[in-house]
């Protein structure tokens, strides 16, 4: 085990897949002289060289669509968007193209390629630089979507996603990139794709949550023991799509309590979409509301520090909507 | 053959000898490329009729395209170079390995259409056997996917030549142009076929474009760009043969823009006497690359009129029995629905 923070996970594991597989490929803006804006790929312009590591003109649909001919004929690209916010031209790639190529195809062509990107805010990125894009992707069948909150989750989940032979689009949390710290496995690991994990074991409520938002709750849930003694189970999402129903009707079956925390736009959110599946199927274990806690449906946040802040959901907020539910 | 390069021309105009002899074409190599065109007129024409007929509820035609499709195509070889056809290149695909039978299950949507299994619309081409890559109906998606195949291919040391088929509308896409640039970057043993049928639907070339010649594009990309008469089948042969060669030797894309046209609507669902005159569509027949190329070889002592009306009858036999085919093949089980969105493994 090593302790490391998120950037340095993504990074070492990246790293280790690209030492042991010549078919991978990253391609993108920045990726090779300056090893990415966020440092990932830092020192690999020179220990892969520029045929393995690519720095793609300002095209980000030509970024993915490049990547999907790559993925085509024998190679497994990780092309990284820069922001998620700057994902958008590459839609039509994407939701036209990767998601439907093993569809339209019969099952005669397959993608194993990865799409990897810094959504979310906290870090001053106003209104282009703090999106969140999980309900975007989340929406289309034929990609996996996967988002990642602690290091070895970031690890595990990369692994599981460069070996996958379907598309899937990698989302990394910026303001956990050097927040979050933790213990790593040093032998290649990998976590599976579509599986939630319980993050803090529980009897009172349910918190489900993904990505910045999973570390606030973790936070408010541990106050709420030290200074309410309730006790909140955290289930961390991981994976968008597919979802893992399981584990969270589970954990609300067992609780009665369920609240979702997101940081994108409340409507038509991941968030909602995990709402709607414990009201289809865990209603009559519920002994209260079910409690939604999303950004509110403004444009992303402003760059002003206290825009930001009205913005993003915070502990304390959480804490209070948990002691609420509780107490309910 | 077309003009000579006028001053300040930017894309280059072909000029040179395309007889067959000059080209390296026998007469078995002549008879082949004949007999693919009147194979792709005749699916045409079957197409349209089996649609009038209400057995085919979408037909996109070819009928016009027909010389420069194939004409280009031929200078790829199959099992070695890898095609990246739209949705009307029915004598792309078949010069590509396609049958006249996969044509048809496809248009019949039916369990074995080799594309996609019925999931498609017709003439939506793919089959990894045959490297012909599968692709969508938004315009131009494609262009980057075979600028990514060719950056494999140069990657893994292959000495592969990918081509991609489009007509002009496409060039006005963002993904067009991206594509391109990433091809000039690299080198990429790529060839870029524009067939300009002057049409984009209804959009004419005027309004698509302030150029006169798709080709001059290529200039910005840094590769050649090359005009050639998509009527002319040995001028479009002789085009993408020096483009491939080109592009095997690892000295880059070229940008070849084939000017044709398209004689039938853009698809069975389209009404093109709202947007150009039977005069104008008459008049390009004179120009028909089939009747033109057939007219070659008659001149050349190839076919004589006896030969093409046996060539004729062949093909209509096949694809008749390919019709039969197809129509009585099986449709798609309702429970494969849900299949292959992702691996199964």
């Amino acid at each position: 085990m090593s302790e490391k923070n998120v950037v340095t996970a993504i990074h070492d594991t990246l790293h280790e897949e690209m030492a042991a597989d010549e078919r991978i490929v990253v391609i993108g803006e920045d990726v090779g002289a300056r090893g990415g804006v966020f440092r990932i790929t830092q020192g690999f312009l020179d220990e892969f060289g520029e045929r393995r590591v690519i720095d793609a003109p300002l095209a980000e649909s030509g970024i993915v669509g490049v990547a999907i001919g790559m993925a085509l004929h024998g190679l497994v690209p990780v092309a990284e968007i820069e922001f998620a916010d700057f994902i958008h031209p590459a839609f039509d790639q994407l939701v036209s193209e990767a998601a439907r190529m093993r569809y339209r195809s019969n099952d005669d062509f397959g993608l194993p390629m990865v799409v990897r990107c810094p959504w979310g805010g906290g870090v001053h990125g106003a209104l282009y630089h703090s999106q969140s894009i999980e309900a975007f992707y989340g929406h289309v069948p034929g990609l996996k979507v996967v988002v990642p909150a602690t290091p070895a989750d970031a690890a595990g989940l990369l692994r599981s996603a460069i070996r996958d032979p379907d598309p899937v689009l990698f989302l990394e949390h910026k303001k956990t990139y050097r927040l979050i710290s933790g213990e790593v496995p040093d032998e290649p690991f990998t976590v599976p794709i579509g599986e939630a994990d319980v993050k803090r074991e529980g009897s009172d409520l349910t918190v489900v949550a993904y990505g910045l938002m999973l570390h606030l709750c973790l936070e408010a849930a541990q106050r709420l023991a030290d200074e309410h003694g309730i006790s909140a189970e955290v289930v961390d999402v991981r994976t968008i799509a597919p979802l893992d129903k399981e584990t969270i009707l589970a954990s609300v079956r067992r609780t009665g309590k369920a609240m979702v925390v997101y940081e994108d736009n409340r409507t038509y959110g991941a968030g909602a979409e995990i709402v709607a599946t414990i009201a289809e199927e865990a209603m009559f274990d519920l002994d209260g509301p079910l409690v939604r806690i999303g950004g509110p449906d403004v444009p992303a946040m402003g760059f002003a520090a206290s825009l930001e802040h009205e913005f993003m959901p915070d502990a304390d907020l959480i804490f209070d909507r948990m002691l609420e539910l509780a107490r309910f | 053959m077309l003009d000579s390069a006028k001053e300040g021309d930017v894309a280059t105009r072909v000029t040179s000898d395309t007889s067959h002899e000059a080209l390296g074409l026998g007469t078995e190599d002549l008879l082949s490329l004949y007999r693919t065109i009147v194979a792709a007129r005749l699916c045409d024409e079957a197409a349209f009729r089996l649609n009038r007929q209400g057995k085919a509820p979408f037909v996109v035609p070819v009928s016009g395209h027909e010389g420069c499709q194939v004409g280009t195509a031929w200078a790829l070889q199959r099992g070695r170079d890898i095609w990246l056809p739209y949705y009307r290149d029915v004598a792309v695909v078949l010069t590509a390995g396609m049958t006249p039978k996969d044509i048809f299950l496809g248009l019949f949507a039916k369990a074995d259409d080799p594309s996609s299994a019925g999931r498609q619309m017709p003439s939506h081409w793919g089959s990894r056997r045959l490297n012909i890559i599968s692709h969508s109906s938004p315009i131009g998606t494609q262009i980057p996917h075979a600028a990514g195949i060719a950056y494999a291919v140069k990657y893994r040391n292959e000495d592969a030549v990918v081509a991609y088929w489009f007509g002009e509308g496409a060039t006005s896409e963002g993904d067009w142009h991206e594509g391109l640039n990433f091809s000039g970057i690299h080198k990429l043993p790529v060839v870029w076929v524009c067939e300009n049928n002057q049409y984009a639907i209804s959009v004419t070339q005027k309004k698509q474009m302030a150029v006169q010649d798709v080709a001059d594009r290529a200039a910005g990309y840094g590769f050649p760009g090359v005009v050639v008469d998509g009527n002319d089948v040995l001028a479009c042969y002789g085009a993408m043969r020096t483009a491939v060669e080109r592009a095997r030797a690892g000295e880059g894309p070229t940008l070849i823009e084939a000017k044709t046209y398209r004689f039938q609507p853009h698809t069975s669902d389209d009404d093109d006497r709202s947007y150009r005159s039977r005069e104008e569509v008459e008049e390009a027949k004179h120009h028909d690359p089939l009747l033109r190329f057939g007219t070659y070889l008659k001149e050349r002592g190839v076919l004589d009129d006896a030969r093409i009306e046996s060539v004729d009858a062949e093909v209509k036999a096949e694809i008749d029995l390919a019709i039969d085919e197809a129509w009585n093949a099986p449709d798609p089980d309702p429970s494969t629905l849900m299949r292959f969105l992702f691996a199964e493994s």
